[in-house]
């Protein structure tokens, strides 16, 4: 059986930073990601980020991602891409469906002294009539396809949504080459910030509040979507119905946590909505209810990248406190810097919600 | 459509083309490029159709999660054509419910 001090499962913002911080300071790390290559959903983000400079404000994902790979290599961080964490058993034992170079698959097992689960989340389905059609799709899968593989989904599309990955994926397509026909959206408002908002208000797409879709008509693929309003109850208002001529329809309805390696080692979850759904409790640290499982990102509880890295850093810098590469002094020193950045994140008018829900993860898990 | 040029990614500089067959049917790709990318440049929505409804389907999540864009290839069905790259003279079929392996 392999041995390894620390095996970080999945190579997106969160658990790159956990691997190249506990690396960096000494420990031996396996990084396991399931992609072709790591670095997650970051090659997807072309547009800059928010924040001020100490948040990595105006450097695109993309780069962000690129140089994290660069650290992770040269601190020795070892990859294994394209393999899958199929389980996590007693004693901190992970089974790894690997992919060997000459592309044939065996299965591993690593024994760790800690585990980092980074496996960030998927997104929510939307269901209505038609919706298994060609041409409905989630809207990272319109990002993979415009913004890495470099082909468009469609010509005229449809979002439903308008959170931020609504508007700036809508913004993306658009930026590609798409004609982006319309965004809509259930609540009485706009979910995401009033800028990316403004940024595909001025290009003339309408964003239609309180409407939902009703239907996705084509006899092979998408040709048409028929969107309706909703009164205060949610419930569609017969006679209010448009049909919009579009070939895709994307889905920006929020992600949901990916728990599963978390709940089959007993993780304690719970149920909170501002947060994506159910989510593994965890300490100060990023440590959950079971000692030496740690997780980061998405995975416990759906943020943004800026969040994902700090807590991704928190991980891997009490990771090597406590297998002693650093001081109790030190990293209690860059502990605090980092749970300052983390609170500064988390202000304002849409960070304040996930602050209050990530307070109760941290109550919740002294309690246990 | 293909997005050679793009305001903030550049032009695409990826130049060597493969051929690959859908359907029986010859058509380019870029070298190490997904499947479906190739195949959404060509117009080709349509991965596989249904076990007992024998509806169409096509991508849905781009990440290999949902299973929705599964073809057969080179004989193997069942492959995430949305993590899978293509290689010179590849073989596709779509897929119609569940296929054996005939590799």
């Amino acid at each position: 059986m392999i041995e390894k001090e620390v095996v970080v499962i999945g190579g997106g913002p969160s658990g790159l930073s956990a691997a190249v911080e506990a690396a960096k300071r000494g420990a031996e790390v396996l990084l396991v990601d399931e992609n072709l290559r790591a670095g997650g959903q970051l090659f997807k983000q072309i547009h800059k980020f928010f924040g001020s400079s100490a948040h990595k404000a105006g450097v695109r994902g993309i780069d962000i991602a690129t140089e994290l790979l660069e650290q992770a290599r040269e601190c020795g961080v070892e990859v294994w891409l394209n393999s899958v964490v199929v389980g996590l058993f007693n004693e901190r034992k992970v089974a790894i469906k690997r992919t060997l170079t000459d592309n044939s698959e065996k299965l591993e097992i690593v024994q760790a002294k800690k585990i980092v689960i980074a496996t960030g989340a998927s997104e929510n389905a939307v269901r209505f009539r038609g919706w298994t059609l060609p041409g409905v799709m989630g809207a990272g899968a319109a990002k993979t396809m415009t913004n890495v593989n470099r082909v468009l989904p469609g010509k005229r599309i449809l979002m439903i949504g308008s959170g931020n990955v609504g508007l700036i994926v809508s913004y993306q397509l658009m930026q590609a080459g798409a004609k982006v026909v319309g965004v809509i959206e259930a609540a009485p408002q706009i979910g995401g910030y009033g800028v990316h908002a403004a940024k595909i208000r001025r290009a003339g797409v309408p964003i239609y509040t309180s409407h939902t879709i009703r239907e996705a008509i084509g006899s092979k693929s998408v040709e048409k979507a028929v969107i309706c309003e909703v009164n205060d109850k949610w419930q569609p208002i017969t006679g209010t119905e448009k049909i919009l001529e579009v070939d895709t329809i994307t889905i920006a309805a929020g992600l949901k946590p990916l728990i599963e390696l978390a709940m089959m080692y007993n993780c304690k979850c719970s149920f909170i909505p501002q947060l994506g759904g159910w989510i593994p409790l965890h300490d100060e640290n990023m440590e959950s209810t079971i000692s030496g499982i740690y997780l980061v990102g998405d995975a416990t509880g759906v943020e943004e990248a800026n969040t994902a890295l700090e807590e991704g850093r928190l991980a891997g810098i009490a990771i090597a406190e406590a297998l002693e590469y650093i001081s109790l002094e030190n990293a209690r020193k860059l502990k605090k810097e980092i749970w300052q950045r983390l609170n500064e994140l988390r202000m304002g008018p849409f960070g304040e919600a996930r602050m209050l829900a990530k307070n109760n993860i941290l109550t919740g898990c002294k309690k246990q | 459509m293909r997005v050679d040029n793009h305001v903030i990614l550049g032009k695409d500089e990826r130049k060597e083309i493969v051929e690959i067959q859908v359907d029986g049917k010859t058509i380019h790709a870029k070298k190490g490029e997904m499947i479906i990318a190739a195949l959404m440049a060509n117009g080709i929505r349509i991965n596989r159709y249904t076990v007992k409804k024998k509806e169409p389907r096509g991508i849905f999540c781009g990440i290999g999660q949902c299973t929705d864009c599964v073809m057969v290839v080179n004989g193997k069905p069942n492959v995430r054509t949305c993590i899978t790259p293509v290689e010179d003279r590849m073989i596709i079929k779509t897929q119609y419910g569940v296929e054996r392996s005939n590799g």
